[in-house]
């Protein structure tokens, strides 16, 4: 009897065993917390250098059209300005995020609407194999097609913006279709159904019913696609030509963030200006990805409280 | 035009659009495959690069790869499920889990580069580690957890409450509950998650070229002495993987025969990839079948 | 639905020896202001089956889960439960001593997806029984007393979730009473299996008085009524009456009891 109500009382193997079990997970999580704040941390303090210890001017870093950190200018300044590269990044990710949209939810709406049985049976695989392709394949086709390709059609190098949009149009293309499949087939079947009955056609049905119900998602899906778009560094720097110029046209070359960044952080020193302003490339890569994140975050509560 | 008119015709442009996809797909694949096999050789997967001469191989590169994965995995996988036990059993429904999640999401979304490029700032420089096969793997491991957790916790929770009671109910600890039902049911999820997310891994380059390097020394594959400088095993000596040499060698430009050294090498990295892809399949269904006993 | 007063109660202790009690025992799920459980005190007896009656959602699953603490996460539960004179509802409590002398079957059988023989002993020998031996007669005992052993002494190495469901269930059961504990807690262990399971089931209960004290959710009066010994009926979060079963179904002292028992309710 008084053993029992000790043994009630008295912690056991069970209750230490769960001691080691939430040490650990909570270890584990810590680490990742941890990692995740000294990213952002070392980032923006390598970031910031360029603006706190080189003196560069905010607004002369975004708005300035010479990229020539090694160099001044005729007014003593150094010529940091990242506005090139920036356009560059934009123009390429809205660009192929514009292409790739329609094509991504033709294709969703053919796999959960049109043909659901054997479009989503051969082409389901298919996508997941493309979101599967690493980048440098995607830049090495495009170094190998799609270069040359335009190259004979206009002219020049055939680097530029034109290639940056068409490799990264492929590239976001089965992730935004995936996202997007997902996305028409939250829509409760009850919706189509009952937009049928009614005596609507499909395409009424689809476009008045369907997507707008699945709205927030899709959106959501591209935003993803741009994300990724904006990120993505190989295989733009393999079509872009890498000059920092202003972009005049789409088939000129110029140079995107990412681009900038991969040919460049290897050649130049640490805590010097040119190093500086690259990590402050870097940073707007990561302010970027959090307000990509953000983004998608919004239109996911608002989602939510629609449905 | 009425509404049937509207309807067809629109069914007609999203069927074209399909096509174009379709036809862009089977382009994609055709150009790796018809490019790509013929400079497939015996020679070819077991011979050194040479950057300045044809004819160079992939060996190096393609066991860095190999080797790299492994090294990524056994650092990635045990904090992944930790973290994702943390989440899926133990996080309370609040907003320290909120911020939690939020921190992983922002993880995911990173850019490889600067992922990579962190990687370089830290390790490569900060903790003197070099270029190196390690820098590398631990880069590919910020890049690899988010995925990791998110699969891992999403095969957790699949697993019915009902075993979690069963568990409690007979007075055994979470943990063990954790550990001894819910992982063995979790399992073929995690496996098949743990594959994907290999493919990622292996045709990751963004990431490595600032950390594990773009160089591939001369391997000595019969030393199996992992601190010789020399050795295969070395964890801390540059390695060039297959994916850097394929950018390596386009923007470099100075190997002769980049162009069918690339095709061949993408051929091999799709390969890889495509039976990481079947692996996972076929072992999440086979692993599922045996645990319900057929049923 | 016809709204009957709460605060008119009838709940009787037995004069038998009690094994387990609950005093005022209030449950809120998460954050809820408003209780799903209010001041519960029943006493059930040592060596006899209780069942627990009710419309849906009257709460008997939530008043069942908290005596061993299997609430702990999902809600607050105040007020005392009573196990051999410990307040076992109190944080300093081990709960997972008190679920091994408290076990618990669920409505839907739960097995693990290891075999058979494997389901019973994997707590065994978490719970530090060490010897192979010892292990296997439990595993041999315990499948008896569930009336399960003829059935599956010639596969214990089979995945248990090859079994049918009634078999499943009685494994469960098994897998309960092999850790020898003294109550056992059932919630609705019947209402997915057919009626010859259902009888066999009620056989195997009936005979673990012997050894257990038992306290069962039921949707089913005559089962009720034929196995057990007191009953209780819940009504809205609220015990409403709880007495010898008899009284209950023959001679209710509450409206609302009367009219739950002769089917005129709601
Ligand atoms: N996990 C939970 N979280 C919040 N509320 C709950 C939870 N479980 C039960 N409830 C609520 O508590 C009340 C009692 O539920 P309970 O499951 O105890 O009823 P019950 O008598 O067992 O019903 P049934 O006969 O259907 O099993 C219900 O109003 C229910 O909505
Ligand atoms: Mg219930």
């Amino acid at each position: 009897m008084d053993e029992i109500q000790k043994k009630l009382t008295a912690p056991s193997k069970a209750s230490r065993e769960d001691v080691t079990g939430r040490i650990i997970s909570y270890t584990c999580i810590a680490a990742i917390i941890i990692l995740v704040i000294s990213i952002l941390y070392f980032i923006t303090s390598r970031g910031i250098a360029t603006f706190t210890t080189n003196h560069v001017s905010l607004w002369q870093f975004l708005s300035g059209k010479e990229w020539n950190p090694g160099t001044l200018n005729a007014k003593g300044q150094p010529q940091v300005g990242a506005l090139p590269m920036i356009v560059t990044s934009f123009s390429v990710t809205i660009l192929a995020a514009l292409v790739a949209t329609p094509f991504a939810i033709a294709v969703a709406l053919f796999m959960t609407d049109i043909a659901p049985k054997n479009g989503a049976k051969f082409l389901q695989p298919v996508i997941e194999l493309l979101v599967g392709i690493p980048s440098v394949v995607y830049g090495f086709i495009g170094l190998t097609v799609v270069v040359p390709f335009i190259r004979h059609l206009f002219g020049g190098t055939g680097s530029g913006i034109l290639a940056g949009t068409i490799v990264l149009f492929v590239m976001v293309l089965p992730t935004i279709t995936s996202l997007s499949v997902d996305a028409l087939r939250a829509v409760p079947t009850y919706f189509r159904s009952a937009s049928l009955a009614l005596g609507a056609t499909r395409f009424q049905t689809i476009y008045k019913v369907l997507l707008r119900a699945a709205m927030p998602r899709l959106l959501t899906a591209v935003i993803f696609g741009m994300a990724r778009a904006f990120g993505e560094a190989l295989a733009v720097q393999m079509v872009i030509g890498n000059a920092v110029l202003m972009p005049r046209n789409l088939v000129t070359p110029t140079s995107t963030l990412t681009s900038q960044l991969t040919t460049n952080i290897g050649n130049t020193i640490m805590g010097t200006l040119p190093n500086n302003a690259l990590w402050s490339l870097a940073l707007i890569l990561l302010l970027m990805s959090l307000v990509f994140n953000l983004l998608i975050r919004c239109i996911g509560k608002r989602g939510e409280i629609k449905s | 035009m009425t509404p049937n008119q509207t309807d067809r015709i629109a069914t007609q442009v999203i069927n074209v659009l399909v096509l174009i996809v379709v036809l862009i797909l089977m382009f994609l694949l055709g150009d790796i495959i018809l490019n790509g096999f013929p400079h497939i050789s015996w020679h070819f997967l077991t011979s050194p690069s040479s950057p300045f001469s044809a004819g160079g191989g992939i060996r190096d590169q393609l066991f860095n790869s190999l080797y790299l994965l492994i090294l990524t995995l056994i650092i990635s996988f045990p904090l992944a499920l930790g973290s994702a036990i943390y989440l899926a059993e133990y996080a309370g429904n609040n907003w320290r889990t909120g911020l939690i999640r939020t921190a992983i999401e922002v993880l995911s979304s990173l850019p490889s580069v600067v992922v990579g490029l962190f990687g370089y700032l830290l390790f490569v420089i900060q903790f003197h580690l070099g270029f190196s096969i390690l820098s590398g793997a631990i880069a590919l491991t910020f890049f690899n957890l988010p995925l990791l957790v998110r699969s891992i916790e999403g095969s957790l929770h699949a697993v019915p409450d009902t075993q979690r009671e069963a568990g409690m109910a007979l007075g055994l600890s979470s943990w063990r509950t954790i550990r001894s039902i819910i992982l063995p049911a979790a399992l073929p999820g995690i496996l098949t998650g743990i594959i994907l997310s290999a493919g990622r891994v292996f045709g990751e380059a963004a990431a490595l070229i600032y950390t594990a390097g773009q160089s591939a020394p001369i391997l000595n594959y019969a030393d199996w002495n992992p601190t010789d400088g020399s050795s295969f095993l070395n964890p801390m000596r540059p390695a060039e993987t297959l994916a850097v040499h394929i950018w390596k060698v386009n923007t470099e430009g100075v190997t002769p025969d980049a162009i069918s050294i690339s095709a061949g090498a993408s051929a091999v990295l799709i390969i890889v990839i495509l039976l990481f892809n079947f692996g996972a399949r076929a072992i999440g269904a086979h692993m599922y079948k045996k645990m319900t006993g057929g049923k | 639905m016809q709204t009957y007063d709460l605060s008119d109660t009838h709940i009787v202790t037995p004069p038998e020896e009690i094994a387990l009690s609950t005093h005022q025992l209030q449950v809120y799920y998460g954050n809820n202001r408003q209780a799903s459980m209010t001041d519960a005190s029943l006493s059930f007896p040592r060596f006899q089956i209780t069942a627990l009656i009710g419309a849906s959602g009257s709460g008997k699953s939530t008043y069942l889960r908290s005596l061993n603490r299997l609430n702990d996460r999902i809600a607050r539960v105040q007020g005392e439960i009573m196990y051999r004179n410990t307040n076992i509802n109190s944080p300093k409590i081990n709960v997972y001593e008190v679920r091994k002398h408290i076990g618990m079957v669920f409505q839907k059988p739960n097995p693990f997806a290891k075999s058979i023989s494997e389901n019973i002993t994997f707590a065994l020998k978490a719970a530090g029984i060490t010897d192979r031996r010892e292990r296997h007669q439990r595993v041999e005992t315990s499948l008896k007393e569930a009336a399960l052993w003829d059935e599956v002494k010639d596969d214990l190495n089979k995945s248990a979730l090859a079994l049918s469901g009634g078999q499943q269930q009685r494994l469960c059961i098994a897998r309960a009473i092999a850790m020898k504990p003294d109550i056992l807690l059932l919630d609705e262990p019947a209402s997915a299996l057919d009626p010859i399971s259902t009888t066999k089931l009620e056989v195997t209960l009936k005979a673990l008085t012997q050894k257990y004290t038992i306290i069962i959710v039921t949707h089913n009066m005559q089962q009720a009524s034929r196995i057990s010994a007191y009953t209780a009926f819940f009504h809205l979060g609220h015990v409403t009456e709880y007495d010898q079963t008899e009284k209950i179904f023959q001679t209710p002292k509450i409206q609302a009891t009367h009219d739950y028992v002769t089917g005129n309710f709601g």
